[in-house]
């Protein structure tokens, strides 16, 4: 349904571009017939002849405008929020000096093992590496690609995760640690899956739509995927928000009661939250009984929502982590309730960071899709003819991906080879883990979870704020009480 | 207690008294066994049952069956909302009231509630059937899917998406078949019957305010 026009993909696409006959930028008259060179010639770039594009109403807000005005349809697509956000890449670690001892990179450890859920749980989860992959449903993704996301997770000793719609064959074969959504559809729930899981996740929200239920569109209700969730084959799919049997905290508490009692108590219990407001939330959370907290930013990827969804509710990740954590310190259970931190981690630095602010491990979805193949610059021909581009491509909800991971077609579904796809995963999280060792050894740490606040400055007023951290060069804290800074600026005013 | 129940041999009956109305009792059966409970039960009572047959003599908590499997659970009293909520099998048969959201989300489990059902019951029911032999609330089968309801008394205001729809002989032998599975004695064809209108079922701007 989205519909990125060739305008929008930065006007090098002159051929199908509505503009390149009209030449908007002199106002003069269409090429005619004669003037095939013209026709053939890119439009240009309209801001090189002194045309301004208004910043409010710039070409992408307009295409959206245009687009209700004709379908009365409001944008349905994958992917987290597209607008720039304050994020990691805000935040720089200060390696080891005078005062901290750094680790001989390749000879000194630096560890990267953790464990979740040993408050509660009588079979805690042992993970090699803090990455995790994230909750995305067999209906959304292929049978290939959760076969894949399986193998790749399995080769490095990291866990993933069901989603909404239930446990396949495909996942529970090749993923050696599997944690089983429980969400508010409760499609394909039953409790022999709940006990063939490793980790229970009690699904409250989603970074991507805090308070927003799922979707699947009619194009991916296949024959297996209505029976898996006992629907009508090609009916638009809208999921449940709340959960069916309980609302609120103390209803948690009870809830999670009975999750334990079904399987015994082996399980860990996670829970998690979309970012909106995690203070409170993970504080709840934690006096409900969840073993770990899965908290999820704005950025964080879905396969199928309203974009008014995705780009204006809930708040980025790197604004909910230390609320988080303080939740967590003030129960007095940081490091005893797992943080999992997800929404936007690309890359060993954005584990490194996450981990430094408080986090015990992190997940990922988008990046773990790109792994497999999502957006490959080698489809770019398939992508155009979609009406998209490689790097562009977000109509995940819509079936058609010609990288067979976000589709049900069986012929597209073919295309992603699980073993080769599987590998590339697993290099992924290799890299992404190797590169937050390096990180971390440079900050003097011997585990990644030694990482702390103390080694990161912010580079923006925004991220300053938001991680507590001074702007670096300073020691200017935004917001904060006491620091030297504020405390001479307030002495100045008095 | 759980875990004791969650290893008894098949064909075992047990009695679980003074339940004093706890939560979460004999959640996660999975073998054909019998267990009366003599007493009030608090929460999700029963759930995810699977072949068990559960007695429950006194009224029952929130979510009572919720997500059951298969098998039976019977409660003699009134049950709390959203009674087999998600249910995908097995019947549930309440012989007083159950309240708000009974059979929310029902995924083929049979339902048969001797008295009254609340508001929002059956609220986006994909399969199974409900059957009320009193009154029911405001917002029936709102949402609904496939499931079928069968209702005697009085409804209030329909669901969306949910209409009345015509009596057949084989919705009479299924009514008929679950109220004598149930033990009552009430006439099927002093019932009415209810399901989806299915235009919700994909995306249509002119519905736009009905989702
Ligand atoms: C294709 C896709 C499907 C998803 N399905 C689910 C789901 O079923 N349940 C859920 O809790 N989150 C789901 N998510 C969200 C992820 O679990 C995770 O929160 C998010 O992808 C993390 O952000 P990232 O994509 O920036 O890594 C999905 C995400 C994607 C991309």
């Amino acid at each position: 349904m989205t519909t990125i026009t060739t305008a929008g993909l930065g006007g090098h696409a002159a051929g199908t571009s509505p503009a390149a006959g009209t030449s908007p930028a002199t106002g003069t008259a269409p090429a005619t017939h004669g003037d095939q060179a013209a026709l053939d010639r890119p439009a240009g770039d309209p801001a090189a002849l002194g045309l301004r594009e208004n910043a409010t109403f710039d070409r992408t807000t307009i295409a959206a405008i245009r687009h209700a005005a004709q379908t009365g349809l409001y944008d349905i697509r994958g992917g987290g929020a597209k607008r720039k956000l304050p994020h990691f890449d805000d935040l720089l670690f200060l390696g080891a000096s005078m005062s901290r001892y750094p680790l001989e990179g390749y000879r000194e450890r630096c560890d990267t093992d953790v464990v979740i859920g040993a408050r509660h749980a009588l079979q805690p989860i042992h993970l090699k590496t803090p990455v995790t992959i994230a909750g995305m449903s067999f209906g959304s993704l292929s049978g290939q690609a959760k076969e894949a996301l399986g193998r790749g997770a399995s080769e490095v000793g990291t866990s993933t995760t069901t989603g909404d719609g239930g446990m396949t064959e495909e996942e529970r074969g090749h993923s050696q640690t599997l944690v089983y959504q429980y969400l508010p559809s409760r499609y394909g729930m039953n409790p022999k899956h709940l006990r063939m899981a490793d980790a229970i996740e009690v699904v409250l929200g989603q970074g991507a739509k805090p308070g927003g239920g799922g979707m699947l569109l009619g194009q991916k209700i296949t024959e297996r995927v209505a029976a898996m969730r006992t629907l009508p084959i090609g009916i638009d799919q809208r999921s449940a928000c709340r959960h069916p049997d309980w609302t609120g905290p103390d209803d948690l508490r009870i809830k999670i009661e009975e999750l334990r009692e079904i399987t015994d108590w082996m399980k860990p219990i996670y829970v998690k939250i979309g970012a909106s407001r995690p203070y409170y939330d993970v504080a709840l959370a934690i006096k409900a009984g969840a073993d770990a907290v899965v908290l999820d930013g704005m950025q964080g990827g879905t396969a199928a929502t309203q974009d008014v969804f995705i780009e204006h509710v809930g708040i980025p990740t790197l604004a909910a982590i230390p609320q988080a954590v303080d939740a967590l310190q003030e129960a007095g259970l940081h490091r005893q309730v797992q943080l999992i931190v997800s929404g936007g981690i690309r890359s060993g630095a954005d584990v490194a960071k996450a981990l430094a602010l408080g986090a015990d491990a992190v997940s990922i979805g988008t990046a773990a899709l790109i792994a497999l193949g999502d957006n490959d610059p080698a489809l770019e021909s398939e992508y155009r003819k979609l009406g998209s581009a490689a790097g562009y491509y977000d109509d995940w909800q819509a079936g058609q991906d010609p990288a067979g991971i976000t589709t049900q077609d069986p012929e597209l579904s073919k295309r992603l080879d699980p073993v080769a796809a599987g590998h590339r995963l697993a290099n992924l999280l290799r890299v992404m883990t190797m590169e937050a060792q390096i990180i971390a050894r440079a900050c003097g740490k011997a585990h990644l979870l030694h990482l702390e606040p103390e080694d990161l400055v912010a580079l923006t007023i925004e991220a300053a704020a938001m991680t507590r951290r001074p702007l670096a060069g300073t020691d200017w804290i935004p917001g904060a009480q006491g620091t030297p800074a504020t405390s001479a600026v307030v002495g100045a005013n008095a | 207690m759980n875990q004791a129940l969650h290893r008894a041999a098949p064909g075992s009956a047990w009695e679980v008294a003074h339940p004093d109305g706890r939560h979460a009792i004999a959640v996660g059966l999975t073998e054909p066994i019998s267990v009366r409970i003599s007493g009030p039960v608090g929460y999700f009572a029963a759930g995810m049952n699977e072949q068990a047959t559960v007695e429950i003599a006194g009224n029952a908590g929130v979510g009572v069956a919720e997500n059951m499997m298969s098998g039976r659970v019977h409660v003699t009293g009134s049950a709390s909302q959203s009674a087999g909520a998600t249910a995908h099998g097995g019947l549930l048969v309440i012989d007083g009231d159950a309240a708000a959201r009974c059979g929310i989300s029902m995924k083929g489990v049979d339902i048969v509630v001797g008295g009254n059902v609340g508001h929002m019951s059956a609220f986006m029911a994909q399969a199974g059937a409900l059957v009320v032999c009193g009154n029911a609330g405001d917002g029936l089968g709102d949402s609904i899917y496939e499931a079928h309801i069968y209702v005697q008394g009085n409804v209030g205001a329909l669901g969306a998406d949910c209409v009345e729809k015509q009596m057949r002989p084989e919705h009479l032998e299924e009514l008929a078949g679950l109220l004598a599975a149930a033990g009552r004695s009430e006439r099927p064809d002093q019932f009415r019957r209810y399901g989806s209108a299915r235009q919700l079922y994909n995306f249509h701007v002119d519905n736009a305010f009905a989702y």
